[in-house]
């Protein structure tokens, strides 16, 4: 071949430089980079990390004000991000790193010595009625249980216990606002997001599983 | 679900590696990463203010574009002399092809290299039109709009670009 194939150098350039292709790692290295210079920075609205446990792996995620979202793995992790991004940010990243302090406080709750978390929660995702619900939740000391109509009763809606079944199933902090503390009078342990058997392992973790009726 | 963004950490994940890819071929492996990190911290400040139905490929493109011409910019005040082989020495390890590329004939990669290093001396416009449209795939709309010129100014530039290489590298 002795003149230029018009087509050959436009092949060429197609494939890349040398080193362009051969670097899906790199580049994954390179994102990674990425998301751990914008948390360090704080330059996402919303930080994410898987933190695993006895209940499967738990995708957690804060705001810069807090705790906003755990979510049991039966919640497909592109649906939970597609909410933050549409009802928070989307400036959401994915950053073990910056979720240390929680992935710690939950992994001491579940080895039982932790009763109590010291996290600072974010309560964006919560509405008005449900906050008063979950407020009063929040409040229900380790190991103890109140039934639906008398959390409704705390958050000042003593007729409102099926509102506040509901405000409870949609709770976007489970375990950390213990929600599984949360049964029908009488004992029975109603509903739960994630669950009756991750209730009931709760409930049980905390001794505070009653025989059932 | 056009009427939101998605997450960033997907779109991150979603354009990384034809990011890295454009970047590796705009200013060498050796710059790539740091504008590999401009390019998407800028993205990520820059992201809410996104429409929601945008074209996130070539808005990713389009800065790493911006980045790469900042790079050649900066290397250009700098006064050294570009050197693009010295960027695709081997032993950064970039340079070796996972078996893809592997007929193992040196003559081969001199090609490469040679075009390359002629793809980076090219006129900054031609150069961004001529990467933008053979290693990122973009239309000439979006190649206009990234460079900041008219569809036909932006086919005018990769139809010059190339006529240069052919020049430049005979086969």
């Amino acid at each position: 071949m002795s003149t230029t194939d018009p087509h050959a150098i436009a092949t060429q350039l197609r494939q890349g430089a040398p080193g362009a292709n051969a670097s899906s790692e790199h580049a994954a290295r390179a994102a990674q980079r990425v998301s751990a210079h914008a948390a360090q920075a704080r330059l996402a609205d919303v930080s994410y990390a898987p933190v695993d446990s006895p209940l499967g792996n738990l995708l957690v995620a804060a705001t810069k004000r807090g705790l906003v979202q755990v979510a049991f793995p039966e919640q497909q992790v592109d649906t939970v991000l597609d909410e933050l991004a549409a009802r928070i940010s989307p400036r959401i990243i994915e950053s073990p790193a910056s979720l240390d302090p929680i992935r710690r406080e939950l992994d001491e709750y579940f080895a039982g010595t932790r009763r109590n978390f010291d996290l600072a929660l974010d309560w964006a995702l919560i509405g008005p009625f449900a906050k008063r619900v979950l407020h009063a939740t929040h409040d229900i000391p380790y190991g103890h249980t109140l039934s639906y109509a008398e959390v409704a009763t705390h958050a000042g809606s003593p007729r409102g216990s099926r509102a506040a079944g509901n405000a409870l199933g949609s709770n976007p902090l489970p375990i950390v606002i213990p929600c599984h503390r949360v049964l029908r009078s009488g004992g029975a342990l109603g509903g739960y997001a994630g669950g009756l058997d991750k209730k009931r392992w709760l409930l049980g973790l905390e001794g505070a599983l009653a025989p059932h009726p | 679900m056009s009427d939101t963004l998605p997450p960033f950490q997907r779109f991150l994940d979603t354009h990384r590696d034809e990011v890295w890819r454009f970047l590796v071929s705009s200013v060498g492996p050796t710059d790539a990463d740091d504008c590999f990190q401009e390019t998407f911290i800028s993205a990520l400040r820059a992201y809410p203010r996104l429409r929601p139905d945008s074209n996130l490929r070539a808005w990713a493109l389009t800065i790493a574009h911006r980045k790469a011409l900042d790079s050649h910019r900066a290397k250009a005040r700098r006064a050294v002399p570009v050197d693009d082989v010295d960027g695709l020495d081997r032993h950064d390890g970039l340079g070796e092809p996972d078996g893809s590329g592997g007929n193992g004939e040196h003559p081969a990669v001199t090609r490469d290299e040679r075009l390359w290093a002629a793809v980076h001396e090219l006129p900054a416009r031609q150069r961004s039109a001529v990467v933008l449209r053979f290693v990122g795939d973009l239309p000439h709309s979006d190649i206009a709009s990234a460079i900041g010129c008219s569809e036909e100014a932006a086919r005018r530039s990769l139809h010059e670009g190339l006529t240069k290489l052919r020049k430049a590298i005979p086969a």
